[in-house]
């Protein structure tokens, strides 16, 4: 059953792939999307099926495939090793993905390259599957490079757009600075433990850590001696903020909007960004064992939190608005790892899969109804002519931001919790972060609802006519997000982070316990009073008063364009970056290779020749005389060599 | 001072002057000749050496055919006399120099060389088995001999030569009538005899 | 008593005049020619000289063909520069310095 788990969607890849050489064939697209999607739901039946079986036994599943290296003692092998946490991840990618693959039958139908599209998700959903039940370091990571190709593919699904392409290519770079982190990371464990193993490098590293093992405890880089843990865990953190599009190098994510919004939804909303999470709540033993690398976490984490929620609050791109958004909730997930509450962590993830996911593909459909236009300025009114999806995605945007009894809000609350409680590093920074971040959320999530959906139309007059509700085969996987958005909190909150947490979670993350029942009243409602502040603000600016917003922008017209353009990020590393690499590859291109190698090698060698031959052709002048000359000059110098040779 | 070595300085002393008015003469026939009185002298030096033979071949053989071919096709040619080059000065010194060097190295090599003649061994025709004839004597008996191979094929290179010399300068000259010896044996009656002509009528040969 | 150095030098200074009018000359082609003559003796001068010194007739004998070469050797020239008038009708040395005939 496991096998089938992983592997189905890999024959989901390789069928839709191989259909995908045959282009604008009625039968073979059908016929790709339907197989994929099949395999994909099977896979989302089985992971729910697994996930409830062992809800509360806290099993680990471990099936060796077979050995994917081997050099004397360092052995590293392909297996499926499914904890609680890995069973979580399951049921998130796969039901996430099903739900995506059945959308896009309706989203893309009139796309020309159907199943090059389902192959590619069908691709990325095997690797992210990879990623989670790889039992060490080096599964995880042809999972997590696996994912990030499968991004680079479907950010670049449209490959006639420039845009596209250069969006696609700057994920991938962008990413590949996290790789290189974790890359990096992955060698320092080698280097200390010998193994790849998880549970070989965790026992070793606590057997370091309480000074039970002989290997060093520190690590001499460039004439620095830093703690070796806390450089593995720095490594493997900077792979995980690449990832996630945490702060600095988060530049991708937005950009990441241009490819079809299904993409956004599965892989930049429910699983890709959340393998960052993954990887740090998965080796959550040495991360218990380096608090300061957990302060670092926590810092970052709450400051993409307000960094992201900050530029989200003026963006007027529907899809940027809610990658946004992603961007900040996965700064929460993060601080909440930082201040130790890797369970909340999880449940946030969780919950944020389906209300994300449900955010994205609602937005899709109005993007479908108003015949693909993203500006939320130039849509309004919709309300009445699209009802089903203004209605799903207000269920969204509850959750988001933490109504009463919806998901996001047992998760969020659990998280600002945790960090009001803990006493680590950087936590009550967090805490005052996470709770403006309420506020700026439900701000901007409602703005987008209101703009979008309330109003007066502001659509493109020759659009109007066309404006209609999707297809049931779109608004079906809304549905059932929905159900989640709503329930999925209430339902599982015990297991994630409430009294059944020990019997679910067994060993498989640290545990920690923090007392929820000693929570001052204030703190124990201010996120929820916080959140509804957000949607009151919103509904006066952008309801009310409508003037008032602009009114704000204009008086603060510096700080307006600050966050508009993104806390001017990209720019800034265009300079320090983009540029430098360009001279350089210039420089070595022109210069270096062009000139001095070229010159001095074939060009200039051929070139020399050319000239030293014209130069030698004038001796051939054909004058005997000249012969002659040359003769008795050759004698004289033979028979001068001679002479002196014999002195 | 004794006769020969006086003789000899003589005939040394005109063989270099002469050699090098052969090569800076202006006028072409002032060369052949100059090139004729080095050959005599050399001649002279080769009675100097008991080379009787040979000396007299020198004047019958170079001097009598190949000057004289040498003044023939001079005279032939109606070479112009020189104009004077005025390049001629740009390259004196360089090649003179050249020249000087090539000389002073043959002789820094022959002062320097030494040679033992004394002790020489072997000898393939030693004088003292031809002291009782004259020089001709003494190399008609070898070389009719022991070198005939030698002497016929030297006749075979003035047998190429000859023949080659015509071969290059023969020309056919237009409009020359021949006889053709195998045409006019093979000629039959029927196209000699004439037959009976109409007076004033032509007939075609 | 004349020794053989004298003939030797004698015999190099003949050769090196021969070889210098080969090279500087600017005038005409005969030149060359008779400079290949005065080669010629002065390799024959050496030979009769050794031939003399050393006391064998071999010398004598090389010279004699040395002699008969030079002789058809001068021929065959003197045909070549015949033609090449016929056809250049001048036989001033700087026109000829290529291949073609």
């Amino acid at each position: 059953m496991y096998y089938a788990i992983v592997f189905l969607p890999l024959l989901g890849f390789f069928i839709a792939g191989l259909f995908s050489f045959i282009s604008r064939n009625k039968i073979i697209d059908t016929a790709s999307q339907i197989i994929t999607a099949v395999l994909v739901s099977i896979v989302a039946v089985l992971s729910a099926y697994v996930f409830f079986v062992h809800i509360n036994d806290h099993s680990v599943t471990h099936i060796k495939l077979f050995d994917w290296i081997a050099v004397g003692t360092f052995v590293v092998s392909w297996s499926i090793y499914v904890d609680p946490v890995t069973r979580i991840m399951l049921v998130v990618i796969s039901s996430v993905s099903a739900l995506v693959h059945i959308y896009s039958i309706g989203y893309m139908s009139h796309d020309n390259s159907k199943p090059r599209f389902m192959a590619y998700l069908s691709l990325f959903t095997f690797a992210m599957l990879a990623l989670v039940t790889a039992d060490n370091f080096l599964q995880l990571f042809f999972g997590w490079e696996g994912v990030g190709l499968a991004s680079y593919l479907l950010i670049g699904f449209w490959y006639n757009k420039p845009t596209a392409n250069a969006a696609s290519i700057k994920a991938f770079v962008v990413n590949r600075v996290g790789d290189f982190g974790l890359a990096l990371g992955i060698f320092a464990i080698f280097y200390l433990f010998g193994t790849l193993d998880y549970s070989e490098v965790f026992q070793k590293s606590a057997d370091l850590a309480v000074g039970k093992s002989d290997l060093s405890s520190s690590i001499n880089f460039l004439g620095y001696e830093i703690g070796s843990l806390n450089l593995i865990c720095f490594l493997l953190f900077i792979g995980a903020m690449g990832k996630s599009a945490q702060i600095f190098l988060h530049t991708w994510l937005p950009d990441a909007m241009e490819g079809p919004t299904p993409v956004s939804a599965l892989i930049h909303a429910a699983t890709m960004v959340t393998a960052g999470v993954f990887l740090v709540v998965r080796c959550s033993p040495m991360y218990d064992l380096t608090p300061d690398i957990l302060s670092f976490i926590t810092f970052i984490g709450a400051t993409t939190a307000i960094f992201a929620a900050s530029i989200g609050l003026v963006q007027n791109d529907i899809k940027r608005i809610i990658a946004y958004s992603t961007c900040s909730q996965l700064g929460y997930m993060f601080f909440a790892v930082g201040v130790g509450a890797y369970g909340a962590a999880m449940f946030h993830l969780f919950t944020h899969a389906f209300f994300k996911a449900l955010l994205f593909l609602g937005a899709g459909s109005v993007i479908h109804a108003v015949n693909d236009e993203q500006d939320i300025r130039k849509m309004g009114g919709l309300s009445n002519y699209v009802p089903f999806t203004h209605m799903l995605m207000i269920v969204g945007t509850i959750s988001l931001m933490g109504f009463p009894f919806t998901a996001g809000y047992y998760s969020k609350d659990a998280i600002i919790e945790s960090a009001y409680l803990a006493s680590s590093g950087f936590s009550s920074y967090a805490f005052i972060i996470g709770l403006l971040g309420v506020v700026m959320t439900s701000f901007y999530s409602w703005r987008l609802i209101f703009l979008t959906f309330n109003g007066p139309i502001r659509v493109n007059e020759k659009d109007i006519p066309n404006i209609h509700e999707s297809p049931n085969v779109m608004l079906l996987p809304l549905i059932v997000l929905a159900i989640g958005a709503l329930f999925s909190g209430f339902f599982f909150k015990d297991f994630f982070i409430g009294s059944g947490a020990e019997s679910f979670w067994g060993h498989s993350i640290a545990l920690h316990h923090h007392d929820h029942h000693h929570i001052p009243f204030l703190i124990y409602y201010a996120p929820m009073m916080l959140g509804f502040l957000g949607l009151f603000l919103a509904w006066y600016m952008y309801l009310k008063n409508k003037t008032i917003a602009n009114n704000i922008a204009k008086l603060n017209e510096p700080l307006y364009q600050f966050l508009l353009n993104k806390w001017y990020f990209d720019e800034l590393y265009d300079f320090i970056f983009v540029r430098p690499a360009k001279m350089i590859g210039n420089f070595f291109w022109k210069i270096f290779d062009g000139y001095i190698i070229d010159g001095f090698g074939p060009d200039g060698i051929a070139k020399t020749v050319l000239i030293l031959s014209n130069r030698a052709k004038k001796i051939q002048t054909g004058y005997i005389y000249h012969y002659a000359f040359a003769i008795l000059i050759g004698v004289s110098l033979f028979i001068t060599y001679f002479i002196y040779r014999s002195f | 001072m004794t006769a020969p070595l006086l003789s000899f300085y003589l005939f040394s002393a005109v063989i270099l002057l002469s050699s090098l008015m052969v090569i800076s003469s202006k006028n072409p026939v002032h060369s052949v000749l100059f090139l004729i009185l080095t050959f005599f002298n050399a001649a002279g030096l080769f009675v100097i050496l008991h080379a009787e033979f040979l000396a007299m071949i020198l004047i019958i053989v170079y001097v009598g055919a190949v000057a004289v071919l040498f003044l023939f096709v001079v005279m032939m040619l109606d070479i112009n006399f020189t104009k004077g080059k005025e390049n001629v000065l740009q390259y004196m010194p360089f090649g003179l120099f050249i020249g000087a060097v090539f000389v002073c190295e043959l002789i820094i090599v022959l002062i320097n060389s030494k040679l033992d003649l004394a002790n020489i061994q072997i000898l393939s025709n030693p004088f003292a088995k031809f002291s009782n004839m004259t020089n001709t004597q003494a190399l008609g008996s070898v070389l009719y001999t022991d070198y005939i191979l030698y002497f016929q094929l030297s006749g075979v290179i003035l047998l190429v030569a000859m023949i080659g010399s015509i071969v290059l300068t023969l020309r056919d000259r237009t409009g020359v009538r021949r006889q053709i010896i195998g045409e006019q044996l093979e000629r039959n009656s029927s196209s000699t005899v004439l037959k009976e002509v109409e007076s004033g009528e032509g007939v075609d040969i | 008593m004349i020794q053989l150095e004298q003939f030797l030098i004698l015999s190099s200074l003949i050769f090196s005049i021969g070889v210098i009018g080969i090279f500087l000359n600017r005038k005409n082609v005969i030149i060359i020619l008779m400079s290949v003559e005065l080669i010629l003796l002065a390799v024959n001068i050496n030979l009769v000289a050794f031939s003399y010194f050393l006391g064998d007739l071999t010398g004598q004998i090389f010279a004699l063909f040395v002699l008969t070469v030079a002789a058809a050797e001068a021929a065959i020239g003197l045909a070549i520069l015949v033609v090449y008038n016929r056809n250049a009708g001048n036989i001033e040395i700087e026109n000829i310095n290529s291949l073609k005939g």
